[in-house]
């Protein structure tokens, strides 16, 4: 999601790049200032807000019973959703979800259920019939750039959360999550990879690549994103990044 | 949908009889269609699909229009007997996904900016789906691309790799994306060896990345000449036979 920058801050924002410098003063490979509240919300099961600089996200974990996928009869059911809505930019717009809310949820549910981050075999009620349904509600509340890494740091940070659900049925002794994914967009501009990309880096970039791992630095997702393109190099560097930052920001996760 | 097999690689050799660094069967063909600027079909495998180019054309609605280039506009498809059980017509979140990062992996390669105020569509409909679909969709439209004319920088050539039982391999088929273990679709610029398509979910270490991404990239470069191939066969003008 591109928005229209003046060339003048295109120009400043490349220029400084090029030097391996950035606008706010932050280094390459460093994060805005991140931090995450979770349980904020009594009224869902597991709930996180987190911030990375300016940018929030809040989400939210519903379990209800559902109807299990014919091709998984016994096991639960994830679903992730996110809601761009108007209240976060004065870009983002009312109506059904467009393709960045839903690119956003899918990058962050594919994180999720790739690492196995949830033991889904667990949540079986009646096999065929009845199984527990985990919904993850993303609901970006300030867009300044990267709502990907808010997200899903959000997702996951809520997913831990979730104590033992209160909800009539449940007889499992706790939920049953267990990894920690964690989503790194990289961004590239003038051939130059960065972190966590601000608003206007976002919208200046050639391209971005968010690479998901998890505890022992295996890959479980990827997003390349953007209009440009990344070479092999690009890539694996963009790797090194993520893993390194990944496990900087598990510890917000506890 | 087949029970899962026990293996997905015996003797060193895959379900359909092809060795982990072989690519399926490719057909393709340009100028398929009539009415569309251009087009193209692509057989991968058992997957069948058709891309078609309208455009560089005057955009509708009127406020999308840029003054200082061309809106290119992406729409997969897929047609609701393309897949075992019957899909339900129209987008789903994973078409409006895969449509967007498509449309991306053709950005850096059209000279948008030659056609200000325009809108160049490219249409994919998926007839019969048999894995990496998208891929395919792209190779098509890559095809269409320039079978329309549309000035471009290069080709765009994609496929997928993937992990199936511990080992790495080349385009996978639905077995192969059902049951094994990652998915990775890629699609790049076969001249310049850039990558403007990058997904993948699963499980990959660092090694079996680099693994993957090489073998990609080498079979992307096959299905490059087949994309050339494909072109020469329209517009190349045959010898007089004597």
């Amino acid at each position: 999601m591109y928005e229209l920058v003046s060339t003048v801050k295109r120009d400043y924002i490349v220029d400084l790049a090029r030097q391996g410098k950035r606008t706010d003063a932050r280094a390459l490979d460093q994060y805005r200032e991140v931090s995450v509240e979770t349980g904020l919300i009594e009224s869902a099961q597991g709930s996180a807000l987190v911030k990375i600089g300016n940018t929030q996200v809040l989400a939210g974990v519903k379990i209800e019973r559902g109807e299990p996928f014919p091709d998984t009869p016994s096991s639960g059911v994830l679903m992730v959703n996110a809601e761009l809505r108007p209240i976060a930019s004065p870009t983002f717009e009312l109506g059904p979800p467009d393709e960045n809310s839903i690119e956003l949820a899918r990058v962050v549910d594919r994180g999720i259920r790739e690492s196995e981050a949830i033991d889904l075999d667990k949540l079986g009620i009646t096999p065929g019939e009845e199984v527990w349904m985990v919904y993850i509600d993303l609901h970006a509340l300030d867009h300044d750039g990267n709502l990907l890494d808010a997200a899903s740091l959000a997702a996951v940070a809520a997913l831990w959360n979730v104590k033992k659900p209160q909800v009539e049925g449940w007889t499992l002794e706790e939920f049953p999550v267990v990894k920690k994914p964690v989503a790194v967009t990289v961004a590239k501009i003038d051939g130059k990879l960065m972190v966590d990309p601000s608003l206007d880096e976002q919208n200046v970039m050639d391209a971005r690549l968010t690479i998901t791992t998890t505890e022992d630095d295996s890959i479980c997702a990827m997003q390349k994103g953007g209009i440009g393109y990344l070479t092999v190099e690009e890539i694996k560097a963009a790797y090194e990044l993520a893993r390194a930052k990944a496990a900087e920001l598990r510890r917000h996760l506890g | 949908m087949m029970e899962k097999p026990e293996k997905l690689i015996v003797d060193g050799k895959r379900l359909d009889g092809r060795s982990p660094d072989e690519l399926r069967p490719l057909k393709i063909e340009a100028g398929v269609l009539k009415r569309a600027d251009g087009s193209a079909y692509v057989e991968m495998g058992k997957n069948k699909v058709l891309a078609a180019v309208y455009g560089p054309r005057e955009l509708h609605p009127r406020h999308l229009q840029q003054p200082d280039t061309a809106i290119l506009r992406c729409r997969y498809n897929m047609a609701p007997f393309s897949v075992d059980e019957r899909k339900r017509p129209g987008p789903d979140r994973r078409s409006v996904e895969i449509s967007k990062v498509i449309r991306e992996a053709f950005e850096p390669v059209v000279f948008t900016k030659l056609y200000p105020r325009s809108g160049i569509d490219v249409f994919i409909e998926v007839l019969q789906a048999d894995a990496g679909t998208r891929t395919a969709g792209i190779n098509a439209a890559a095809v269409a691309l320039a079978d329309a004319g549309v000035p471009m920088r290069d080709l765009v050539s994609a496929v997928a790799v993937g992990k199936v039982d511990d080992t790495i391999v080349l385009d996978l088929m639905k077995d192969e994306d059902n049951y094994g273990a990652t998915d990775m679709p890629i699609a790049m610029l076969p001249r310049k060896k850039v990558i403007t398509l990058l997904q993948m979910d699963g499980h990959f270490t660092p090694g079996e990345f680099e693994r993957a991404i090489e073998l990609a990239m080498k079979g992307c470069e096959q299905i490059y000449e087949v994309q050339k191939q494909a072109l020469k066969a329209k517009y190349s003008t045959k010898p007089e036979e004597e």
